[in-house]
């Protein structure tokens, strides 16, 4: 259920639009920071406050790469597998961080700490390989840097 | 010793903070504004900046003047502006740098550019991966808005403009005009074929004009400065104004410069980029981004601009070099490239929804050592099909594979003949833990 707050003040930001539909994405957004992912029913709940069937909020819940239809972790953790990464040790990062949280790519750790996903590219090339941890970016990774990274979003998380 | 040029975008960039407005006003900022509102002339900023041959630099290369010239005198209104601050394309990372470094300039830029063409809005499109930037644009908006240079009755004119910061869900779709447009009114972002073109019939059926962050954050120093004065910024006769080149991959000093059109790769790479890193030769680059073809030796010193690159069969694109070194296998690297633009296809069109998968198992295969020679042909069958879907970028997603057959022809036969991938040992290698099912 969404909270009385959140619904007024999503319902506020729609009120002012000529356009209710321009605010979808948005919408979503703020949702699944509610929920933790969509739900069934925070999509029925997006497609009401906008004015839009359920099926086109889908068409764009599963689209997108940052909307998350599935239960994820706390921590999201992208890392990026284009051209400049994957020059500077991408699989060796990718392989390591799958180690360390014994998982595969797009599994949760069984403690819901950690969603391991793919991303293309996040524009951060000069730093390569870099991952984001939900959209925020760390460069210039070595194994040791991802290790002390773990351990301070693990005591981020106590 | 590294050569220095003029920094007009970069001029106020700090290593570890933005500029802030006052910052931008005391070099020089805003005085654009306030002389085109007093003035009143709408058409000075459209022939000024059509005069300076200032081309889109978001890939596309399209002079912004003649864009801004097909939005009708009687076009009707409300008319919209919309920033393309969704750089994508694997390499690219200069609009990310400008927008941390000086945001005023952009939104000064877009606030000129809607003067020009009358828009009651303008919409900043900015990809999820650029949160920060989002946020540093939301706050230095509204700072822009309080000192009246934004919102109703811009500097006590009857001009009134509102800036908007849309956050995308991501995909790298969303880049291209069309699908953006889509994308910004909740649709799911499938790209359509113009015509009608957006300056016609845009965001809600309305006449839109799209720029790039760069390229809208040249407008106010070409208003300020004088289009003679921008094109004299080049070092070629066919360039204009500077550019900046995100440089990455295998050199010592991976960054954002901003450097005058025309200047040699060479120079960038040597000079700029630190050179290569120790260890490495050039062995090729890519010029401006993923959708671009590979430059190889013998390009070494050619001029960076975009006419320069056209007249020698390639393009500029966003100036994104990604710089290969010799221990790379071109087959794998191309590989790479072929697996994104596999993922990030829309799936409107069945060429490239098809294509590019087809295309990245036929290169999968040979750089495991299981391609056979029927697989060349196939693969040049195939990239022309895939300028048969919409838009733009699937004729640019096989453009590094043209590369690929066109200057490492060598490399590709010797994996089918082998039956191996002759770089593996050195381990730039193949994508060998990668799900093919992605």
């Amino acid at each position: 259920m969404l909270t009385e707050e959140l619904r007024t003040a999503l319902e506020a930001k729609i009120a002012g639009a000529a356009h209710p539909q321009e605010y979808v994405v948005d919408v979503l957004f703020a949702l699944q920071d509610h929920y933790g992912h969509l739900t069934d029913e925070a999509v029925a709940e997006a497609a009401q406050l906008v004015g839009m069937p359920v099926v086109a909020v889908e068409e764009l819940t599963t689209f997108y790469p940052f909307l998350y239809r599935e239960p994820v972790g706390r921590y999201v953790i992208n890392v990026c597998d284009s051209v400049v990464c994957w020059m500077d040790g991408h699989e060796s990062l990718q392989n390591h961080l799958m180690e360390r949280l014994g998982i595969a790519m797009g599994e949760t750790t069984a403690d819901g700490l950690f969603t391991l996903l793919p991303v293309c590219c996040i524009g951060y090339c000069d730093r390569a390989p870099a991952i984001l941890v939900n959209k925020k970016v760390y460069g210039e990774l070595t194994p040791e840097k991802l290790d002390d990274l773990l351990e301070t979003l693990r005591r981020e998380a106590e | 010793m590294t050569t220095t040029y003029p920094q007009i975008l970069f001029q106020n960039r700090h290593a570890d903070r933005i500029a802030t407005l006052e910052e931008y006003a005391a070099s020089g900022g805003y005085e654009a504004l306030r002389q085109m509102i007093a003035g009143g002339d709408r058409a000075q900023v459209q022939a000024a900046i059509q005069e300076a041959t200032l081309l889109g630099r978001g890939g596309a290369a399209f002079p912004m003047g003649i864009k801004l010239s097909t939005v009708a005198a009687d076009a009707p209104f409300p008319r919209y502006l919309v920033c393309n601050a969704d750089e994508m394309e694997p390499g690219t990372f200069k609009d990310r740098v400008l927008l941390h470094a000086d945001p005023h300039q952009l939104i000064e830029g877009m606030v000129l550019t809607g003067f020009a063409i009358q828009a009651a809005k303008g919409i900043i499109f900015i990809r999820p991966e650029y949160e920060n930037a989002a946020r540093i644009l939301e706050r230095e908006v509204a700072l822009a808005r309080q000192a009246g240079y934004l919102g109703e009755k811009i500097l006590g004119s009857d001009f009134s403009f509102e800036i908007d910061v849309h956050r995308s869900g991501g995909r790298y779709i969303c880049g291209e005009v069309t699908a953006q447009l889509n994308a910004l009114m909740g649709k799911r972002p499938n790209p359509q074929q113009p015509p009608p073109y957006p300056t016609e019939s845009g965001l809600w059926g309305r006449p839109t004009v799209i720029q790039n962050v760069e390229t809208l954050s040249c407008v106010p120093h070409i208003v300020r400065n004088g289009a003679q004065w921008f094109k004299d910024l080049a070092l070629t006769e066919s360039g204009a104004g500077t550019k900046l080149f995100a440089v990455s991959g295998h050199v010592n000093r991976p960054g954002c410069y901003e450097l005058p059109m025309g200047v040699p790769l060479s120079e960038i790479i040597e000079e700029h980029a630190g050179g290569m890193r120790p260890g490495s030769e050039f062995k090729a680059c890519l010029p401006g981004g993923a959708s671009t073809q590979f430059l190889t030796r013998q390009f070494y010193d050619i001029p960076m601009d975009f006419d320069s690159l056209k007249k020698a069969g390639h393009r500029l694109g966003t100036g994104a070099i990604m710089i290969f070194d010799h221990k790379t296998c071109m087959v794998a690297a191309t590989l790479n490239l072929m697996d994104f633009f596999a993922r990030e296809s829309c799936g409107w069109c069945t060429p490239c929804r098809e294509g590019l998968p087809y295309i990245r198992d036929l290169l999968q295969r040979i750089e495991r050592g299981e391609g056979e020679a029927a697989f060349i042909p196939m693969l040049e069958e195939m990239s022309k099909y895939l300028w048969n879907a919409y838009c733009a970028f699937a004729p640019g997603a096989v453009s590094p594979l043209q590369g690929l057959l066109t200057y490492f022809r060598d490399e590709v036969e010797e994996h089918i003949t082998a039956h191996r991938c002759p770089f593996q040992a050195s381990g730039s290698g193949a994508l060998d833990n990668r799900s093919q099912t992605d």
